[in-house]
């Protein structure tokens, strides 16, 4: 840091230069997606590959909204996602308080365990559990959906539970325990409102990998009423080809979520999240 | 909880309860996670691996059965198999060093000070909230002709004879995924390096700016040495994470044309997903698996070579 006290102009003009490169080639994607979302359909040819269109329009929104499915996909998803998230949290709170409180036998082997299934490829369990699925009859539900997708976020959930509750100082529930709670009672009344802030980026983040999955949702689902957004998006990509507008006003709608949660999480980005969760 | 009733009978209560208790209950808050992993992750596992020795294709009912090595047979025999290890190199290999350098430059950046420096940080970690599967179709309409600026661009500036769509193309195509990837990759990249940049401690630098040294000996003297352990773990961890990464490339391209794009995992997806040949499927999924298994431990060896505690 100190070391930049005394840069010449020339460095700071190259710095702020850099910089705006990272942030044009972060953004220009996104100005993309929303420019086109935005264009009237008779000037997509002509000006489909202008920086600017001449006119706006929020038909390809309503049309979107009002004559498609998308609202539907869009409802499943949110059902899949919030209660994914909310289950998931619950459940890793609980392991992530075992890991950060206990020293138990077992541990570093189940440890272990969690780190492994964050290392082998995914795609591997993608046929047997398409099977297993079959075989319970729960092809094109959502519950499929959700209970897969708990498991598969349980283990970084658990580990960015556990730097949370390890950033939590023992001697507080301590203190409580000494005063007559039971383990239980210190937990829910001391340790719990402290740790909000860290549930609430937990579920933010289960949340945003559940609303992007889409390997498993596109093998499990494919009847149209239980199509997750993506499924829905990628499907109706590959019937509509031509029909641009739509589909881009369809991918702004998809990025609501994930940016309203972005903007939450922003804060904790560099200094809570990574100090703990990283390094594991 | 359940665990505090758990006392060994005719034992005095207080400290092998205690001791017990203090064994069990950690399992106590452990056991839905635990059953859940077991059941959803574990337990394909290990039907995933022996489908890899079956005949397992629901188009075909009937040949089910065990067949001993013969899916790995046909792998070893199968051009496309090779073809997409060779690729699954090419676009991991290229999406890292990428991101890597990007991303650290961009790390480097974020830990001087600047005007705006709240709304810049936000600004390019925001491509990290984008879903996948958006990612990839934005950057597929970008590499569009049609309506997208960036064939028009390349080709003004040269690179391209003509605005053509480079997913078409099969010495190109592969460009545009890892491109996308790129985009996807850099703020998980800066995050990670930016904590341990800040991790630092700054009389460091201070000494070393009163003992006179340029900046570029502060970085490869200073910066360097205090990141190379972080930088070990994430790019080890990022390799597995892309190697097995195939939503990009399976929304964009499909691995095509003509599977030049096709990597391991998008073969392993097509063939589970298009032809529910799942034998055949597993049999990839475990060669990627040996493949990843014997990188991890050459990585570990290394290093235990090189760095000595």
């Amino acid at each position: 840091m100190s070391a930049h006290r005394h840069s010449s102009p020339l460095a700071i003009t190259g710095k702020y230069l850099a910089l705006a490169l990272y942030v044009g080639f972060a953004l220009f994607p996104l100005y993309w997606l929303a420019k086109i979302a935005v264009t009237p359909d008779k000037l997509i040819y002509t000006e489909g590959t202008a920086l600017i269109p001449s006119s706006f329009t929020l038909e390809n929104f309503r049309s979107v909204l009002l004559a498609t499915d998308f609202l539907f996909y869009f409802r499943n998803s949110l059902v899949v996602s919030i209660t994914t998230a909310a289950i998931t949290t619950c459940i890793a709170a609980a392991a992530g308080y075992a890991f950060s409180r206990f020293d138990f036998r077992g541990k570093r082997l189940v440890v272990a365990i969690m780190l492994i299934t964050q290392m082998f490829p995914l795609l591997m369990i993608i046929a047997p559990i398409y099977k297993i699925v079959a075989a319970v009859g729960l092809l094109n539900s959502l519950t499929s959906l959700i209970i897969v997708y708990t498991a598969f976020n349980i283990p970084f959930a658990t580990f960015l539970m556990q730097s949370f509750f390890d950033g939590i100082p023992k001697d507080l529930e301590e203190a409580g325990m000494m005063d007559g709670c039971t383990r239980f009672q210190a937990l829910r009344k001391i340790v719990l409102p402290l740790t909000l802030p860290g549930l609430g980026a937990t579920l933010g983040f289960i949340f945003t990998a559940a609303w992007s999955e889409l390997l498993f949702a596109l093998m499990l689902i494919n009847s149209n009423d239980t199509m997750t957004f993506p499924v829905g998006l990628l499907t109706f990509v590959s019937k509509f080809s031509v029909d641009w507008g739509q589909m881009m006003a369809a991918g702004v709608l998809a990025l609501v979520p994930s940016c309203l949660f972005f903007i939450f999480i922003q804060r904790y980005l560099v200094q809570g999240l990574t100090s703990g969760a990283v390094k594991g | 909880m359940t665990a505090r009733k758990i006392t060994a009978p005719g034992i005095p209560r207080a400290r092998p309860s205690f001791y017990l208790r203090y064994m069990v209950e950690p399992y106590v808050y452990l056991s839905p996670a635990l059953v859940l992993i077991a059941l959803v992750m574990l337990v394909p596992l290990v039907i995933g691996i022996s489908y890899a020795f079956q005949s397992v294709n629901l188009l075909r009912p009937i040949e089910t059965g065990w067949t001993g090595f013969d899916n790995f047979r046909t792998l070893w025999s199968d051009r496309k198999f090779w073809l997409a290890l060779t690729n699954t190199f090419w676009w991991t290999a290229g999406s890292i060093t990428f991101q890597f350098f990007l991303g650290l430059g961009l790390a480097l950046l974020l830990n001087t000070s600047f005007h705006g420096k709240r709304l810049v940080q936000a600004l390019v970690f925001l491509p990290w909230a984008v879903p996948t599967f958006l990612s990839a179709l934005t950057w597929a309409w970008l590499f569009n002709p049609t309506i997208g600026p960036l064939p028009h661009w390349l080709a003004a500036l040269g690179i391209l004879p003509e605005p053509f769509n480079i997913l078409g193309d099969p010495n190109l195509a592969m460009w545009g995924p890892i491109t996308a990837n790129v985009w996807f990759g850099i703020p998980f990249f800066a995050i990670t390096l930016l904590a341990a940049l800040q991790s630092i401690p700054g009389e460091l630098y201070e000494a070393a700016e009163i003992d006179g040294a340029s900046a570029w000996q502060m970085f490869t003297k200073i910066t360097l040495p205090f990141l190379a352990p972080m930088i070990a773990i994430t790019v080890m961890l990022r390799t597995i994470w892309i190697a097995n990464f195939a939503d990009l490339i399976f929304v964009m391209t499909g691995g095509g044309p003509a599977n030049s794009t096709q990597i391991l995992s998008t073969y392993i997806f097509t063939t589970a997903f298009r032809k529910l040949d799942f034998g055949y499927a597993s049999a990839i999924a475990v060669a990627l698996l040996g493949l990843l298994l014997v990188y991890a431990a050459v990585l570990l060896v290394l290093r235990r070579k090189l760095v000595k505690i």
